[in-house]
């Protein structure tokens, strides 16, 4: 195909604490097609969060690079935005819903109505019109994070980084914002980068998923997922097909979940 | 509540709750008819009954001395209020995004904050003499130390994801600043807001009770010294008033601008 | 390090002119001066006047706030119905009472002992309060279970879990109380610190006033520490629940 939207090249992240040196990130090396949907799994503290920051620009790598497009990515770059896990932390709870989605816009210098519109369609695109002017706090966990994905949309990147953003809430909800991730996908063109620890949802979203090791993480496989679209909560889940991928994935996954011994970092 | 059901429950709740309502403003009046009845019967000199405070405290501060005392007074509560609120915030607040420059200062800060401000008061005689600098500058640097350590444990105390977030969004220092820290350590400020203004007035009084011509810590003073003892306690019910409407206007000030934070506790 | 730079600016710019050296002697000089003091027994009896000042107002203010306020926060009716009294008087400044003072008692020691007294009531009395009551009723409730009369209860149960409140609650009437006591040294011209400073003043003295400014820096600086050094060693066993702001 085309060259890649997003290219991660052996990428490395050690933390020097004086004496000791954490590797927070072996060295990993994966691409993101344009539009694609992927999803990155791998057990808990094994360097996911570090990855998606590099990724995103956030933190320097100690070795490797990230290059999106032609261009290095030293530091965020406009066309990514990343949502994050605890919501209740990202969200200002001085500003209504309206107002937190337009934060992110403020430095774009946009014309009024053209941010108001943008802001407009995000929340709607999320399904939260009618709470538009309240406050983060007078709303459930999930809805909370619908208002974070609204401002990430409002802010229309290529690329959407999500750092485990649903384990957070409940079941029911988690299913809802999974297809919502779904739609906005579709309905809005972009790229989608997901970090999960749950294996079903990164088969259930995924185009492919990659699945890094335990710490330090390097890339273990990755999976091209040949789900037939559009997914579907129940008949998806049900395909033998899907059944088979999540066989495989925990089969990866279980040889290193057994020694006990292995530092169960949290 | 939703008393939509207004049957007996409903009515018996409303009951309860004017009772309550009824008893907490019947306590302070039935103390201040104690008060009134005891100082009449007491015939003491150093307590007078309450109706000659009274009728004292009408023929003085409405409004005789109002203008000769209270308002200078009041002008020097605030203004080195303002003075310590101005100084106080953006140097708590680059204090608090500046590890490095907090470590420098903090020894220097712990120990002026540690002297008595009552004993600055010679200090600001001697640098700004007797007048109204002088007196300003000592409520100033008293007020400063509460709203400047409290902006700082509020710039400090933010998550570092609100960071992150701005920086993901190319959200600049400056607009950060301004847009998120600001905001979100107020909690936190206005902690410190509140501790200053009632340290303002105590310090407005003792200034002018250490050296000054005019004001409601020097009128107090001079009664003592002079003997007109109802007056002197007209005075301090005064102060009493004040220091109450102070707190009172600040509270209320404080839970319109903060409803988000009250809001954003309730839930946790 | 960066207070040996403040301190070196200072000195500078007093040695330096820029700052008239009369109102601003250089740093080392006002420590010198009080340095020169310490072999002298009077300063030490003014220290010792402050310390009797404060120690003595804040052990009144002790013994009347928290068995009131142990015995407030248990009762629900009352606590209700003092608050309205309790913000009502909280916010009067204490230094209204001064000349109150000076006519019940004089100029002396007593005079700085009533008002240290009621100035450090108050935040004790608050601290007390919230302590009492924000001791877990779970733990109450399987108390009374267990037939545990009320003075056991409130000694196994409330006390310990109210005294980081109190903690914090002696520490802030600790400050207030410090300060308290010099204005009255100060103003009224009790024995102590206070009268000191004023009266080196007005002798012109400026090296010993700042010196003698000095030293109530450190006196203060000195009692926080040793009451945070005493509660950490006394609490090293709770859970550090000190979210005990008395903010509102």
């Amino acid at each position: 195909m085309s060259v890649p939207l997003l290219e991660v090249v052996r990428l490395s992240k050690t933390y020097d604490a004086g004496a000791r040196t954490t590797t927070a990130l072996g060295e990993v090396s994966f691409w993101v097609d344009r539009g694609e949907f992927l999803c990155i799994v791998g057990p808990s503290g094994c360097g996911k969060t570090t990855l998606l920051k590099c990724m995103a620009g956030l933190l320097r790598p100690s070795a490797g690079q990230v290059r999106l497009g032609q261009r290095e990515v030293v530091r965020p770059p406009r066309e990514m935005a990343l949502v994050f896990q605890q919501y209740e932390r990202s969200l200002y709870p001085w500003m209504t819903v309206r107002r937190n989605v337009r934060f992110p816009l403020k430095h774009r210098r946009l014309p009024r109505v053209e941010a108001g519109r943008l802001v407009e369609e995000a929340v709607e695109a999320v399904g939260l019109t009618e709470f538009i002017d309240h406050y983060p706090w007078q709303l459930s966990g999930g809805m909370q994070q619908r208002v974070a994905l609204a401002r990430a949309l409002a802010y229309r990147p290529e690329i959407l980084l999500m750092d485990e953003p649903f384990a957070s809430v409940d079941a029911q909800t988690r299913a809802e914002l999974e297809d919502l991730a779904l739609r906005i996908r579709r309905d809005f063109g972009i790229t989608v980068v997901f970090v999960t620890h749950d294996i079903d949802e990164a088969i259930y979203l995924g185009d492919r998923v990659i699945v890094l090791t335990p710490s330090p993480a390097r890339v273990h496989e990755i999976v091209t997922i040949d789900l037939p679209e559009p997914r579907d909560q129940l008949t998806t889940k049900g395909a033998p097909r899907f059944i088979d991928l999540r066989a495989r994935l925990y089969t990866a996954i279980a040889r290193w979940r057994r020694p006990a011994t292995s530092a169960t970092p949290g | 509540m939703s008393d939509h059901d207004l049957g007996t429950s409903g009515r018996a709740r409303w009951a309860a709750r004017g009772t309550w309502i009824a008893v907490e403003a019947l306590i302070p009046l039935l103390l201040l008819v104690a008060w009134g009845a005891w100082s009449a019967t007491a015939n003491s000199f150093y307590f007078p009954p309450l109706t000659d405070i009274l009728s004292s405290f009408r023929t003085t501060w409405l409004f005789a001395r109002f203008g000769s005392d209270v308002v200078p007074s009041l002008l020097r509560l605030f203004a080195g209020y303002a003075a310590a609120v101005v100084v106080g915030i953006p140097l708590g607040a680059l204090l608090g995004l500046s590890p490095l420059a907090l470590r420098t200062t903090r020894p220097v800060i712990e120990f002026v904050r540690s002297i008595p401000p009552s004993a600055l008061i010679p200090f600001g005689i001697v640098v700004l003499g007797l007048g109204n600098a002088m007196k300003v500058f000592v409520i100033a640097l008293a007020c400063l130390f509460p709203v400047l350590l409290n902006t700082v444990d509020g710039v400090r105390g933010i998550d570092p994801v609100a960071r992150e977030t701005s920086r993901m969004y190319g959200i600049g220092a400056v607009d950060h600043v301004r847009g998120v820290v600001l905001p979100a350590a107020t909690p936190r400020i206005a902690a410190g807001l509140r501790t200053s203004l009632a340290l303002a007035l105590t310090l407005t009084v003792i200034t002018e009770m250490a050296a000054s011509t005019n004001g409601i810590g020097y009128f107090i003073l001079q009664a003592q010294r002079s003997f007109p003892i109802p007056e002197m306690w007209s005075g301090m019910l005064l102060l009493g008033l004040l220091g109450y409407l102070l707190n009172a206007g600040f509270a209320l000030l404080e839970r319109r601008l903060l409803a988000w934070h009250r809001g954003a506790r309730g839930t946790g | 390090m960066g207070l040996a730079a403040i301190l070196g600016f200072l000195e500078a710019l007093s040695r330096l002119g820029v700052v008239d050296p009369r109102s601003f002697p250089p740093i080392s000089e006002d420590v010198g001066a009080l340095v020169l003091q310490l072999p002298d027994l009077a300063f030490w009896e003014a220290v010792a006047a402050t310390l009797e000042g404060w120690a003595l107002g804040l052990g009144v203010a002790v013994a009347l706030a928290v068995p009131l306020g142990i015995l407030l926060g248990s009762l629900p009716p009352a606590d209700h119905a003092l608050r309205a009294v309790i913000e009502f008087l909280r916010p009067i400044p204490s230094v209204a009472l001064i000349p109150l003072a000076i006519l019940l008692y004089g100029l002396g020691v007593t005079s700085e002992v009533f008002l240290v007294a009621f100035a450090s009531f108050w935040p004790l009395l608050i601290q007390t309060l919230y302590g009492v009551r924000d001791v877990d009723p779970v733990a109450l409730e399987t108390s009374r279970a267990f037939g545990d009369s009320w003075p056991r209860r409130a000694g196994r149960i409330v006390l310990p879990s109210a005294l980081p409140y109190l903690a914090t609650g002696l520490r802030i009437a600790s400050a207030t109380a410090l300060i308290l006591a010099v204005t009255a040294e100060l103003i009224i011209g009790s024995p102590g610190l206070g009268r000191e400073i004023e009266v080196a003043r007005s002798a012109g003295a400026y090296s010993l006033m700042y010196g003698l400014i000095i030293a109530t820096g450190v006196l203060g600086w000195g009692l926080d520490t040793v009451l945070d050094r005493t509660e950490r060693q006394v609490l090293h066993w709770h859970p550090l629940h000190r979210g005990a702001e008395a903010a509102s």
